[in-house]
Formats: C-alpha cells, structure tokens, sequence
C-alpha cells in the first residue's frame, strides 16, 4: 500500500515536472478554460465544474503530430453545486480526494484529423487506475491564443467511483467536457 | 355561451386534481428540504418539480377552458364576499402559475434541470448562477407559503358557506351532473 501511494506521489510529481518544463512556454489558462463532467442522476444532468487544474497543451498547426499534452486536475475542486454533494464526492468511496488530489491525462499520440480537428491519445490517470482514451479534439485560433474543445466519457465502475447507495440513481457513465485556452 | 347553475365536469376534475397536486407538492416541498443527502432526496425533489409543472400545466388548461365554460353565477352573499371571493380565485390563479415558474427558474438557476417524469428535459429559462438561486428560492418558497395561505382561506370560506350559510357553493363543486 504505502510502495503504491510512493509510486503514485512519484507519478503525480513527474507529471508535476512535465507540466512544470512549460515554464515560459504558454500554458493553459485556468481562467478562461473549463472542464466540465456531467453525472446524470435519474436522467437530470448535473453539470459540475472543476475548479482547479493546470497543464499545457503543444499544438503546430504545421505539424500536427507531434502535439503534446498533459493535464493535471485537483479532484477535490469539483463542484456540484452544493456542500452536501461536494463532501459526498470528495469520500472514499467516490473521488477519495484525500487519498488522489489529483487527475491527470498525458498523451502518447496524436492523429490528425480534417484541419482544425486531432484525436488525442493518452492516458487517464484517475484515482489510481489509469485508462488509455483517444479524444476527439478541435482546435482554433482567437487572437494568439488557441482553443481546445472535445469531450469523453468514462465508466465510474471502472474507476471504483461511486458508493452503493446511489447505485443506480447516478449513471455509470460521466461525460467530461473541456474547453481549454493556451 | 350559457351560463348554468352548475360547473362542468372538467372543471370539477380540473379543481380536485389540482387541489390534490397541490396538497403533496407543498407537503413535499416543506418536508424535502430538511433532509439528509440521499438518493431519496434527490427523487423527491425530482417528484416535487414533476407536481409543480403538472400543476402549471394543469392551470393553463383550466384558464383555457374557463374561457369556453364560465363557472355558475355565485350564489346569493354580501357583495363585498362576492368580490373576496372573486379576488381570493384570481389569486390563486396567480400564485398556481407564479410558484412553478418561479420553482423552474430556480431549478435552472441552481444547475438542476427539469427532467419531467424522468423523460423530457424542460429548457433552462436561466443560466446557472449561484446569487440568482438563492433569491429564487426564497421567493420560490414565498410563494408557495402565500399559495397555502390562500388555499386555506379559500377553504374555509367553502367550509363556511357550506355549514353557516347552508348554500350550495361547496355542493356544486362536487355535482358530476353537468358534461
């Protein structure tokens, strides 16, 4: 147990470093961008923000291959909309962001598309398990900065979020949006 | 149109329904909020928007159909309990329109849509925003404090009539004689 949470520290500070080499580099704008995963319960979705999260995305219109990206989320910033439901996320049996602060997806490849659209492969790290995801990304010019939009789904069962209580009253998948500006 | 001694069926239909909607609505609503965090909780407050939109729509049939079908003349009272009278149904009217809409508005406000019987997911009239929604059910739970206050009054007028003055106001709205 306590080789794995080393081996974890280890992972999030390396991810930590990646995200870190940007230094000077643009990197994504929290302020400006969102990520957003929408749990439905008893088929009303519930859009719940997280707050916190930093990473960089490396993006060459020219050469559209070698992107990069790496992303770091705190789990414990996000926020359905009320207290209550904010403690509740945050227990062992859903996000245990004491346990996992944070989230991250770093990619391995990048496979362009039509113009303006790539499909990121890479893998999620979430609450110690990690996943492989390819997502469907567009990517725009505003001004100098860039825009990044795409969305996924991902399966809590696989990722042992949720307690048995609601079992059933909140969908197994959660889709996550995001909107992010470098 | 005729004028006739008596309400229609629909609309006799329309008063018991809504008045019973109306009953487990404000019981949920004043009960709901105190719990603890659950999936129960949640189900209730999805039944408790389902009730407030069935009412609405509900009262909009009602008002549509009031047009056609006007309710009997009243009977024989003072002119100012006529006017009360009158003045006490509008406000009802009022209020059975206002408390779900504003119930709505609050429901988008605080980033939990609509989802009528679990099937259609109703617009959002506002965007999510958290100073909004806490004013709104503020005024959400005004008026539906208000809404039972008129109920109660409305009652105890029929309950009166019936009773005291031993006239057929709380009769008729039971006659099931009339299409």
């Amino acid at each position: 147990m306590r080789r794995n949470q080393r081996l974890l520290i280890s992972a999030a500070a390396l991810t930590a470093a990646f995200v870190a080499a940007a230094a000077g580099d643009p990197a994504i704008d929290a302020g400006k961008s969102n990520i957003i995963a929408t749990f439905r319960q008893e088929n009303v979705p519930v859009d719940a923000p997280l707050k916190k999260f930093n990473g960089r995305i490396d993006y060459n219109a020219a050469q559209p291959n070698a992107a990069k990206a790496a992303l770091e989320v705190d789990t414990g910033s996000l926020d359905l909309g009320s207290s209550d439901y904010n403690s509740e996320v945050r227990k062992k049996e859903w996000l245990d962001s004491g346990t996992y602060p944070k989230a991250s997806f770093i990619s391995t490849s990048v496979k362009p598309g039509a113009p303006g659209h790539f499909a990121a492969t890479g893998t999620l790290t979430l609450k110690g398990k990690t996943q492989t995801l390819t997502v469907p990304v567009t990517v725009a010019a505003a001004g100098t900065a860039m825009v990044f939009d795409g969305a996924f789904e991902i399966s809590r069962a696989y990722f042992g979020i949720g307690s048995k209580d609601w079992e059933g009253e909140v969908d197994d998948k959660v889709k996550v949006r995001f909107h992010l500006i470098e | 149109m005729q004028s006739s001694r008596a309400y229609t069926r629909t609309a006799v239909a329309l008063h018991w329904f809504i008045a019973l909607l109306i009953t487990c609505g404000f019981t949920l609503g004043a009960t709901m909020t105190d719990l603890h965090m659950s999936p129960k909780k949640l189900r209730l407050y999805s039944y408790h928007k389902w009730i407030g939109i069935t009412v609405l729509g509900l009262v909009l049939i009602r008002l549509l159909w009031r047009l056609r079908h006007r309710p009997p003349p009243d009977e024989p009272m003072p002119r100012w309990q006529s006017i009360a009278a009158h003045a006490t149904h509008w406000l009802l009217y009022l209020l059975m329109i206002a408390t779900p809409i504003v119930g709505w508005l609050y429901s988008s406000a605080s980033g939990y849509p609509v989802v009528y019987l679990k099937l259609w997911q109703l617009p959002d009239l506002v965007s999510k925003n958290k100073v909004l929604a806490d004013v709104l059910v503020q005024v959400h739970a005004t008026l539906a404090w208000t809404l039972f206050c008129v109920v109660l009054l409305h009652a105890a007028a029929a309950l009166k009539h019936h009773f005291y003055d031993r006239d057929a106001t709380l009769r008729r709205m039971f006659a099931w004689n009339r299409p």
